[in-house]
Parts: structure tokens; sequence; C-alpha cells
């Protein structure tokens, strides 16, 4: 056992809290129709923030799905800032510079698992000791790619995480309406490597159960899945009306069990927090929220950006296309 | 062919130690074709992997290691597998350096035989360069040559984005050629005059240019003109070739294996009206499959378009005065 230090455990919250607070502002963005369709990450804070806190983001990759990136500020502010780009649709917030070793959200669910075994591969081929750390959901884990992906690593051996958050609902879909098998962990059997059941509300516990994982795969013994279990505390998107499925009953039990609380009642029991840190975190967090969305909205977009990065040159089509999108536009390139 | 191909992965991966091959049988086996023969004695098993029978992880880990600087150039085994790689070659590979604005070289290639003519079971024979011409961020290829199967896939290998090189599974043993020595470079998205002429321009590529260059040397002893443009490549596509060859002859017939509908032609043909219908003599006439599924062994020597319907196509796009 790796429990988190005191020290650790304080930072965790404090990026908890953040994602927290942050996910609240962006939800009212969305409301004001200043940013598009989201995913909330309510409930998710303790394991996404547990998991990369037992890595090291200098050498360590994180594969997000979607719902993560506001609890992965031990990544630096530029995630945050990339984030915000990406919620008010600029091309930019795809762009996860370079060495930042995050990737941008992936929608095409589970897509991102052989992405990470080739990825790790690649780590191994030019012996780089990082690991890769890929973000999957309950839902993601029926995809073909999640098998295909498992199946590969464990032929190879790779240095990769697979961290299931099992949040309960894929959509409106229960877990019992996705798989049969006892636990999302379970699969792992399959794949030849271990697989481990965590407390997802629990910080410390995935904390642990990642670093143990990590520890596993630097020392070239392979990959490991882990399933964190969690409960979505809001809607699956901002378009989604949870009220519609998800019984009202299962949801107070859960709110209950709020990992941000739990972590928080936890530090203050021990002195560690108290309602005026909170209330700084807080505002810090808002502070640097609001300036960076300030900075995404003034973000430059030129006329022709749709026909940017497509490939490495434009080819003879692309090059007309590009000239009368510009005449179109009066614009000017970029 | 097939020996101009591997010649061009032992030169390629031993210019750059950064490229990886990876498939179903390519290691060991030095692939059901031996196209990746002696790779693996050469180059060791750190860069000749063999895949589990996994075509979605195939194309998915080569994102993978294309992102951590590795140099991909991943086997599929049959071009109508990579239906079950779809949805990673075209969500994701394709898109890789438009979503993350270029943070990530695609520097990947994949090779796939493909087309009929060799009695497999089904899948085995598909044509997808309809769907795959279609996916902006993809270049294809597909070579008709064993000078261009060398030439354009190591061009393939060093370009900076995807790749997909069609090998004509019929072409592997069956189209023999000069192949030149050494670093041998055939520019993607330039199209080769096969044949010259100016009565009529038949517009093709892979197996389907063999086809027409036989129809362009039998029609020449009736003293017909016929050009052949072979295309080579799907995308880019070589406008200007296509412009100036239409332009030059006046009437065009375009040739292909996979079904009519929605197949690569149409966009061809589409081509040769926006550039060049001022210059057209008479209506474009297209060769293709059916509009069925690629049939089987008895029936696919009909689906296929031989000289007979290439040389049927040319005389009918002749009569119009």
């Amino acid at each position: 056992m790796t429990r988190p230090t005191d020290e650790q455990r304080r930072g965790m919250l404090v990026d908890m809290v953040t994602a927290r607070v942050q996910a609240q502002r962006l939800w009212n963005l969305q409301r004001q129709g200043r940013v598009g369709t989201l995913a909330p990450i309510d409930g998710h804070e303790a394991a996404i923030v547990g998991a990369v806190h037992a890595l090291d983001p200098d050498h360590d990759w994180v594969i997000p799905q979607y719902r993560e990136p506001l609890a992965l500020r031990r990544y630096g502010t530029e995630v945050l800032d990339r984030f915000l780009l990406y919620n008010i649709g600029h091309p930019a917030g795809g762009h996860l510079p370079a060495p930042l070793r995050v990737l941008p959200n992936q929608i095409s669910l589970a897509t991102q698992l052989p992405h990470a075994v080739g990825l790790a591969k690649g780590l191994t081929l030019q012996h780089d000791s990082g690991v890769v750390l890929v973000f999957f959901g309950d839902g993601s884990s029926s995809e073909g790619d999640f098998y295909e992906a498992g199946n590969f690593a464990g032929v190879l051996g790779v240095p990769v995480i697979f961290l299931c958050l099992n949040n309960q609902w894929a959509i409106s879909t229960p877990t019992h309406l996705q798989t049969a098998a006892e636990s999302f962990a379970a699969k792992a059997a399959a794949f030849g490597f271990p697989g481990v059941r965590v407390d997802g509300n629990d910080a410390g516990a995935v904390y642990d159960a990642v670093d143990t994982a990590r520890d596993r795969a630097r020392a070239g013994s392979g990959p490991t899945l882990i399933e964190a279990t969690l409960y979505r505390l809001g809607a699956h998107t901002t378009a989604d009306d949870p009220t519609r499925y998800v019984p009202p009953e299962d949801l107070e039990a859960a709110r209950r069990d709020d990992p941000v609380d739990r972590l928080r009642e936890e530090l203050v029991a021990l002195g560690l927090w108290d309602d005026a840190v909170n209330a700084e975190v807080e505002a810090e967090a808002l502070d640097i929220f609001d300036d960076a969305f300030e900075r995404a909205c003034a973000m430059p977009l030129s006329d022709d950006a749709m026909l940017d990065h497509c490939l490495a040159e434009d080819t003879q089509r692309m090059a007309r296309q590009r000239e009368r999108l510009l005449a179109d536009t009066g614009g000017a390139g970029g | 062919m097939l020996d101009a191909i591997n010649e061009a992965l032992h030169a390629e991966m031993a210019r750059d130690d950064r490229i990886v091959v990876l498939g179903e049988d390519v290691a060991r086996n030095g692939g059901v074709f031996r196209a990746t023969e002696g790779l693996f004695e050469k180059f060791g098993e750190e860069r000749v992997i063999d895949t589990p029978i996994s075509e979605g992880v195939i194309a998915g880990s080569a994102v993978g290691l294309a992102m951590a600087g590795l140099v991909p150039v991943a086997e599929i085994q049959f071009l109508g597998f990579a239906y079950q790689a779809m949805h990673q070659i075209a969500g994701q590979v394709a898109r890789l350096r438009y979503r993350t604005r270029s943070r990530f070289e695609p520097q990947i290639t994949f090779r796939a035989p493909f087309g009929g003519g060799v009695r497999t079971p089904e899948l085995h024979s598909d044509s997808l360069e309809g769907q795959l011409g279609n996916l902006p961020g993809l270049k294809v290829v597909a070579p008709a040559t064993a000078a261009d199967a060398k030439g354009l896939l190591a061009a393939a290998i060093r370009d900076p984005d995807p790749v997909v090189v069609l090998e004509p599974l019929r072409g592997y043993r069956g189209i023999r050629g000069e192949v030149p020595d050494g670093d041998h470079l055939v520019p993607l998205g330039s199209a080769r005059t096969a044949r010259p002429g100016d009565d009529v321009v038949v517009i093709a590529w892979s197996y389907q240019v063999e086809l027409a260059c036989r129809v362009s040397d039998r029609l020449a002893e009736e003293g017909l003109s016929v050009r052949v443009l072979d295309l080579r490549s799907i995308a880019p596509l070589d406008v200007a070739a296509i412009a100036d060859a239409a332009e030059a002859c006046g009437r065009v017939v375009v040739t292909e294996e996979a079904a009519q509908t929605g197949g690569f032609g149409g966009e061809v043909v589409a081509t040769v009206v926006e550039e060049a219908f001022w210059s057209l003599e008479a209506p474009v006439v297209r060769v293709s499959g059916y509009d069925v599924p690629y049939p089987v062994g008895m029936l696919e020597e009909r689906y296929i378009p031989d000289e007979d319907r290439i040389a049927a196509a040319v005389r009918r796009v002749l009569e119009v005065a």
C-alpha cells in the first residue's frame, strides 16, 4: 500500500475543489449559450485527481476520454486553456502543445485505448520510461476497441494503465445492461494481466492503485486494468435530462458519498483544511477559469483556419478551395 | 511487383530506424504474400511485429506509435478486412493532424492488397477507393507497375501524412517490369501517361491500367490512338493531369473495379466535367463492377471490367460524331 501523504492529499483536494467549481462555471456558460455541449465532471473528481497524482507529468502520458480535463490541473494550466478553447469550438482546443504529455478529448468511445497501446509500445521502443494512463468508461468497455486493445497490450506487455471510470451510467444505460460480467475489472482476466477494483470516491485508494500499476508497468511487468467505481452525480452531458431515468433515491444516496465532501471532511478532521482555505481555493479556481476563458474568447481565428492542418501541404484542390474560401469571406489567410 | 514492394520495405527500414512494420503474419512468416519477407530476420522483433488478428488495433496502435515519434508501416492482410479498422482509419488516423493542429505528425502507412481475379473467398477482393478517397486527411495511392509499387511505397513511408497503399492482388505476381535500383521515389498525387494517344483517353488506376494498356495496344492495330492515364494516386488527385488528358483527347473512358454507384470513378468523371467540359466531344463513359457486393469465384470474371468491356467502352465513346 502506498497511501498518499497528507501533503499530497491536500494537493488532491485543491485540484478536486477546483474542478468542482470550475465545472459549475462551465455548466453556467453552456446554459448561457457561450460554450458547446459538454460532459460534466461531477462525481468523477476523486478518481481522476487521485490517478494523475500518482503520475509524473514530465514522463507519464494521460489520455482522457472527455470528462477529465478539468481535473488534470497537475499537468499544468495549459490543459485548462486548451479545454476552454475546445469548448468554445476553437480549433486550437485540440492542440495540447509539446512537451505536454496529454492528448485532447476523445469523442469516439474506446478508440483511445488502441492509441494508448501503440503509444506505450512506442515509448518502450524509444527507451522512454514513461507510462501511459488511459481513461475510459463503463460504457466504452463494450466497444470492440476495448477488447482489441486489452488483448494486444497483454501480448506486448506494454506500460499502460487502463482506468475505467465506472460511473454506473452510459447516458441512460445502467451497468447491468452493459455487461453480465461480475465487474469491469474482471475482464482483465481475458487479457492476462491484473484487474483491480477500487472505490473511485476515495482519491487515496485510486492513487494507491495507480501507483502500484505504475510501478508494475515501469518494472516491465505490463499493463493493469483498474475499475474505479463511482456515481455520476450530474447529467451525462448538458444535452441530457437524467431525471428521466436515474432513480432519485440512488442519486440521493450517491450524493451522501460525494467524493469531494469525503476528502474535505477527512482533511478538516486532520486540521489540514477549513472554510477559509476552501473559500480561497474556490475563489482562485474561478479567477484562473475566468482569466483562461477570456483569453480563449480572444484567441484569433483566421478566415481560412478551416483548411489548416488537414495535410502537411494543401492538395491542388485544397489550394483552390482556400482561394475560394478567402474570396467568399473577403478575408486574409493566417 | 511483390519483389519491388519487399525491396522498398527493406531499403526504407535500413534508411530510417524509426520505421516499425506491424500486421498479421508479417514477421515470422514474412507476410502471407511474402511482401515482408526477410524483414524480421534483418531488423528483429522490436521493429517487425506480428499482431493478433485485430485490424482495429493494428490501425489504432499505429496512431499511438506515431504519437511516440515512430513511423509505423502497417499491413492490412486484405483490404476487405479494413472494414474492421475503418473506425480507426476514418475517425482517428485521417484526422489526427487536423484535430491536434499538427501536434502529432501522422506519418503512418498502410499497405493492403485489394481487387479481384484470384478466386479468393468472400470479402478478400473488395475495392474501397471510393470510401477511402472520401476521407480528408488521408492519402491513397494505387500503383499499376512494379516500379511505381516501389516508388509510391517509399514516398508514402516518407510522407508526413497517412497514406494507404493499395496493392493489386492480381499484380503481385502478375505484373512484371523494370524497377529502378536504389532510391526511387514517385511523388504522391502525380498521374502518369501509361500509353500516349489522342483519340480517346482511358483513365484508370491499379490493375485496370494493365488492362487498359492492352486495349490500347490492341486498338492501335486498328489505327486508333488510345491514351491511358494511370492516376497512381486517388488522393491527392492529379486534377491538372486529368484536365490535360481530357482536353487533349476530347473523349474519356473511366474504368474501375468497384461497384459503379458512389465509386471513385464518379469523382473522376466529375473532375473531367468540371475541368474540361468544353473540350468534350462525347459523353464520358464509365466501366466498372456492378452495383452488388463483390461476387464469389464463378461470377468474378464477369464482375471485373475486362479488356473486352474496356474496348467496347472506347468504341462507344468514339461513336459520337
